[in-house]
This record gives C-alpha cells, structure tokens and sequence, in this order.
C-alpha cells in the first residue's frame, strides 16, 4: 500500500504560528475523526456523535471549525507549542510539521509493532517579521485568503475518497484508531516537525553552531 | 410505493438493481443529508459561533453521527422545498444566502447546490459506505462554510444589514451572483442511484456593496440586532432571516439534539415584544427569548424524526419510522419551568430603578403577564415608607455608588410614568418600619443618589482646575527632568 501524502505552504508572521497550524490541522482531524466506536455481540458496533465548535483566530482575519474534544484540542496545541518552541521567537526561519496518519501491523515477539502510514500531510511553514502595523494588518487578511484556499485543498484532497483503512473488529480498533480520548476516536496520527533557519541549513549544524559559541565564551 | 418511486426517478434499470431495503435506506439518507445540508448552511450565517458537544455514546437521534443542531423553522422550510420529493437528476436543491441592508437593498451572495449527477456506483454500499461518505461531506460543508466571503459578512450582520436564506427545488439559479463569481466543490459521494455533489457558488464581487449600498449609511459596525427590537427590514418575503439567539448560554453550546430541540423550542423566536404579553409564557422575562414556547413544543414533537442509523457492519441501520414521533421528555420539562420563575422576574422588572410611580398606569395597558394581580391603590405609596425612604438613607456607599451611578441619573423623568409600583415585602423582613429594614436597604440599594463626580458641573469644574494646575506641574516635572532620563536608562 502507498502512503498518500499532501504537501501545504503557508507564509506567516511569527505570532500567528499557532494558529495557522492549528487551523490546518484541527481541519484535517476534523475529516479524520469518528465518533467512539461501542461493539456489541454479532459483530456490530454504534458509533458515537462528534460535536464541532468554532474557533475565531486572534492574529488571523480566520475561523476553523474544530471536533469538540478538549483532549484532542490539547494534544494538538501541544505539539504545536513545541513546534513554535522550536521556531523560535519572532525570527525568520522555516519549518515543516507533518502529521501522519499510520496503521499499527501486529509484529511477533521480539520485534515491535510496526506503523504504516496511509496519509501524511506536511505543513512547510515560512515566518516572516514585519515591520510595523500596517503591514501586520494586511498580513491577518492575507494570511486569512490563504488558510481558506488551504481548507478548500484539504476537503478537495479528502473528498477524492482514496485509501481509508477498513473498519476494524473490536480486536484490532486500537491498530488503527487512538481510542485513547474520551469522546472522539481520531485515526491513529502523529505529529513531528523539522526546523531551518534562514540560511536553508538542518537543526544539528545549528545546535552545532550554539554549543560551539556557548563553549567559546 | 417503490414502483411509483421508480416512475418519479425514472432510472427503472439502476433502482432494480437495490434491494428494497438498500433503496429505502438510500432515500432516507438522502433526504436527511439535505435537511442536513440546509441545516449547516444556515447555521453558519446566523452570525454567531456554533458549539456542539461531542456524545461518547450514541443517542440515535443523530444522523450521520454527527450533533447538527435542528432549527425547527429551518427544517420546516426545507421540507417546504422539497415537498415530497428527493433532490435528483435535474432536480437540485438550492440554498440561497443574500444580504439585504435597513434600506431594503438586497444582494446574492452564495448559492449552495446539492445536485445529482447520472454518474453511477453500483458496487457501493448504501449502509456503510454512503453513509459514512455523506458525514465526511457534511464535515466538509461545515468547513467549508466559514471559507467563504459570506461567513464574515455574517458575523457581522447587525443594524445595517441582514443576512437571509431562501431554499428552492430546482434548476440552479447563479444569475444573480453578478459577473465573475467562483464555485467552490465541497465534495461528492457516489450512490448506486448516482453521485451526489455538493458546491458553492459565491460573488467575488463585493466591492459593488460597498459604494451603493453603504454609501449613505455609517461604516459596519457589527452591532447584534438586539432581540426585542422590531426588525428594520420589513417584509423580506420568501427570504428567511438568519437570526438566531440561545438562551442564556455564553456561546451558543448545544448540549445535543434533545437539549438543542428544546432549546430551539424555548429561544427560537424573531417576534416583537408586543407579541411576549401573553399569560403563561415567558415575556415578563428579558433575558430569555421569547414567543410560544408552548407553539414551539408542540410544533417539534409532530416534527421529531426518527432514529438514524446507529448500528453497522455488517449490521443494516435501524429503519424505523422516519415520520415517527418520538417523545422528548427534556420538552416537557423546559416548557414548565419558566412559569416557576415568571412572577419572581415580573417583580423585579417593575420595582427596580424606580423612585415613584408618577401617572397611574395600569398593568393591563403594558402587556405584562399577570396583569389583574397588580395593585391599584397608588395612592397608598405616598404614605409609604417601603417607597419613600427617609432623608437620612440617602447617604451612598461605595457598592451603590459603584453599581448605579450610570443608571441612577436615568431613574428619573418620564420612564417613570411606564412602571407601576408594587408592594415589596421582601422574605424574613420585620415590617416595623426601622431605618435598617430589610426592605428600607433594599429600596435604597436600588435608588442610590448619583455620584457628584459624574455630574456635568462638576466635571467641567474639575477639568479647568486641571487646566489650571497643568503649567505647574509641567515646571516640576521639568526640574525633575534628570532623574526621569536617569530612570528611562535603566529601562534600556
């Protein structure tokens, strides 16, 4: 099976990290979200009811619609905070956060379980510094129109109806759902991300370059 | 049924090939998406956040396990619009949203196409697959809908502009959307019967608003209608506002279908507050909505449907009734409550703020609730220590200077005339008449003096002592101008 992979790029200003990531995939785990699954005997199950909320943007001239889960909400906002942590604070730079939605396939002892990815989505994400109020006020419209093409290209990517794993049985939901939370049953994701700076160059030659300058005063 | 259903479609060949109970179920769907669709779309232009809460277990009630609130008034016209019958080849259903502003002009935004196309998926499965194809989708619309130019408008819709729906059955109309408009796909679920699509089209064009509409009217300013205020815009016709208000609830949260039912049944309401003086329902009650909470109920139970789908592989959905009355016991208890609170707030509507009760008015000639039990004997509140305080209650307290300083300089004047005094006992208070009666302290809370600082003489006296002192300290604060350098240094 081929993982499918969807590659989006926004531009933003540094405050408006958080948000924009969160917009996007709060998006997509919105599409990627059941209901709790209850099993009864013969093999049928009930699916539980997913809320939605929505969400108006501070730095951004946005709203998102989001699954109503503050659980899930917090694991997103997390990993979001760690990827802007990562980023650093109103400098220029560009990152990448992906989150990638993988089956677990059950592996004999000793070897672990192994996860395949069906669906990655990679968020490339320039930040940018700008100079005064102005040009930060275009800026949340702008970068608004641009997380609204972005949502019209989730849904347009979601709506092909490609590979979706199959409804598990009881036995092997947690292969291929997080059943985790306490409301929603997202599909089993994860979240990591990739920082470069402005000169284009990896995080280890830039954490080469800190501890190197540390060692040197 | 089924073979007159198959004279309607006219796609004899494509429906032998459903069970029958695949082709029932497949109607079924197809109609509660399109309620559905509606539903979402006119959700998303009431102007204010949707909220709805995510339900671990299944209640069976809601349709492609998602909480899409039902708007009753909604519901009814969507099945106005599709009286009957299904959307389908060359039959769409539409949903319009416009813009009309307080002068009465009116503008196309986005049209909603929910369309079917001959494009057949035989091999699909109706309970499984299609449905859980149409909740992506549905997923999609909601998404979707705060994309486009029109959400923005919407949350801004107030005074100056209103924002309308209108649904039809039919041939698409876009012509109305002016030059250059876009469309936008939501998305598409293939049917054995075939494929549903669901779109956008939306004006670009807005600048064309801004110059003849607006023109002679102040910039937006995103004021909220207020409730009991009559509507600016007069007969809209077919078109139906967008205007929505839950009680009491800081973000508009649904707590599920039953609760939302219910609350659509308590807070659904656009009417004036001429129409809330009737006895038995809320209108003695502002903070509330108002209007036939009892119509209300009764109206949503004949149009509760039946449960959706709850089981699945390889389990068929449940397919009971769909016109079935299901009885939601939370009606029954909202719509008794508030006639515990009525009398409670009708007392304190009238009692607060008010000094005396100036021209005798009677309580009939004011629509309130529980007219015939008002006093008559206004003669009596002149001799009235529990109205007329003594002088030496007047001195203020901070607590009242603080809470009523704005209101108390209003409590005078003619809006007297339009309150009627009435008799306050308040609980476990002597009736002795001493200074620190209960009642006394009460009365005084709600009649404070005005501060003298918010006095008009007062704060121009202020202002020119200010003025006054203003060239002596700016020469202090010039000898001192070394220390303040000194200070910004330390800042740096």
């Amino acid at each position: 099976m081929n993982c499918r992979s969807e590659a989006l790029e926004v531009s933003v200003e540094g405050r408006q990290v958080d948000e924009a990531m969160l917009a996007l995939l709060h998006t997509i785990l919105l599409h990627r979200s059941t209901g709790k699954f209850h099993y009864k005997k013969e093999g049928t199950y009930s699916i539980g009811t997913v809320g939605t909320q929505d969400i108006d943007c501070d730095f951004i001239d946005f709203s998102f619609v989001r699954v109503s889960s503050d659980e899930l909400d917090r694991a997103i906002r997390k990993a979001v905070g760690e990827f802007k942590d990562a980023m650093g604070n109103g400098m220029d730079g560009m990152g990448q956060i992906s989150l990638e939605f993988y089956q677990k396939k059950k592996s004999r002892w000793p070897f672990s379980d192994e996860c395949i990815p069906w669906e990655v989505w990679s968020i490339k994400v320039n930040v940018v510094n700008l100079a005064n109020e102005q040009e930060r006020q275009i800026c949340r419209e702008k970068v608004g129109e641009k997380l609204g093409e972005k949502v019209i290209n989730i849904v347009e990517v979601i709506n092909r109806h490609e590979y979706l794993p199959k409804m598990p049985t009881q036995s092997e939901v947690d292969n291929v759902f997080d059943t985790s939370l306490k409301d929603v049953q997202p599909y089993l994701y994860k979240i990591t991300f990739q920082i470069t700076d402005t000169l284009g160059s990896s995080v280890s030659t830039t954490m080469r370059r800190l501890i190197k300058d540390t060692l040197a005063l | 049924m089924l073979a007159s259903y198959v004279a309607k479609r006219g796609h004899s060949m494509m429906d032998s090939d459903l069970s029958p109970q695949d082709k029932k179920d497949l109607d079924k769907f197809i109609k509660f998406f399109a309620l559905k669709t509606v539903q979402v779309i006119v959700q998303a232009r009431l102007g204010e956040k949707v909220c709805t809460r995510s339900l671990s277990s299944p209640t069976g009630s809601d349709w492609f396990n998602l909480a899409i609130k039902d708007i009753p008034e909604v519901t009814h016209e969507s099945k106005k619009a599709l009286a009957g019958q299904l959307p389908g080849i060359e039959r769409s259903m539409c949903v319009e949203i416009s813009l009309k502003t307080s002068e009465g002009d009116s503008m196309e935004l986005e049209t909603w196409c929910l369309e079917m196309n001959e494009k057949c998926d035989r091999d699909i499965k109706v309970s499984y697959t299609v449905y859980n194809r149409m909740s992506l989708l549905l997923k999609s619309l909601l998404a979707i809908t705060r994309v486009t130019p029109a959400y923005k408008l919407s949350r801004k819709q107030g005074h100056d502009y209103v924002i309308l729906y209108r649904i039809y059955f039919g041939e698409v109309q876009l012509t109305g959307l002016g030059e250059g408009f876009q469309t936008v796909r939501v998305g598409v679920v293939g049917t054995p019967i075939g494929t549903i699509t669901l779109s956008c089209a939306y004006r670009t064009n807005l600048a064309f608003m801004s110059t003849r509409q607006f023109e002679r009217t102040a910039p937006i300013m995103g004021i909220i209608i207020d409730h009991f205020v009559e509507r600016p815009f007069g007969n809209v016709g077919h078109m139906h506002p967008c205007i929505y208000r839950a009680p009491g609830e800081d973000e508009g949260a649904y707590n599920g279908v039953e609760d939302s039912q219910e609350v659509c049944t308590t807070s659904f309401s656009t009417s004036p507050p001429s129409q809330m003086g009737v006895p038995g329902k809320e209108g003695g009650v502002p903070q509330q909505v108002p209007v036939q909470p009892c119509h209300g109920a009764q109206a949503e139970h004949r149009r509760v449907s039946s449960c959706p789908p709850a089981d699945h592989v390889p389990a068929t959905p449940s397919s009971s009734g769909e016109d079935a009355e299901t009885s939601s016991r939370s009606v029954g208890v909202k719509s008794g409550s508030p006639c515990g609170l009525l009398e409670t707030t009708f007392t304190r509507k009238v009692g607060a703020f008010v000094n005396k009760p100036g021209t005798k008015v009677t309580t009939a000639s004011l629509d309130l609730p529980f007219a015939a039990f008002a006093p008559r004997a206004y003669d009596l509140e002149e001799n009235d220590p529990m109205v007329q305080p003594p002088e030496s209650s007047a001195t203020s307290s901070p607590l009242q200077g603080s809470l009523h300083s704005q209101g108390s300089g209003e409590s005078g004047g003619p809006a007297q005339d339009d309150f009627v005094m009435v008799d306050f006992k308040p609980a476990f208070s002597k009736d002795d008449l001493l200074p620190m009666d209960l009642g006394t302290f009460y009365r005084e809370f709600q009649n404070p003096p005005q501060l003298t600082s918010l006095t008009i003489d007062v704060s121009s006296q202020s202002m020119a002592e200010d003025l006054d002192a203003l060239p002596e300290k700016l020469a202090v604060y010039e000898k001192n101008i070394d220390e303040f350098d000194a200070f910004v240094d330390t800042l740096q």
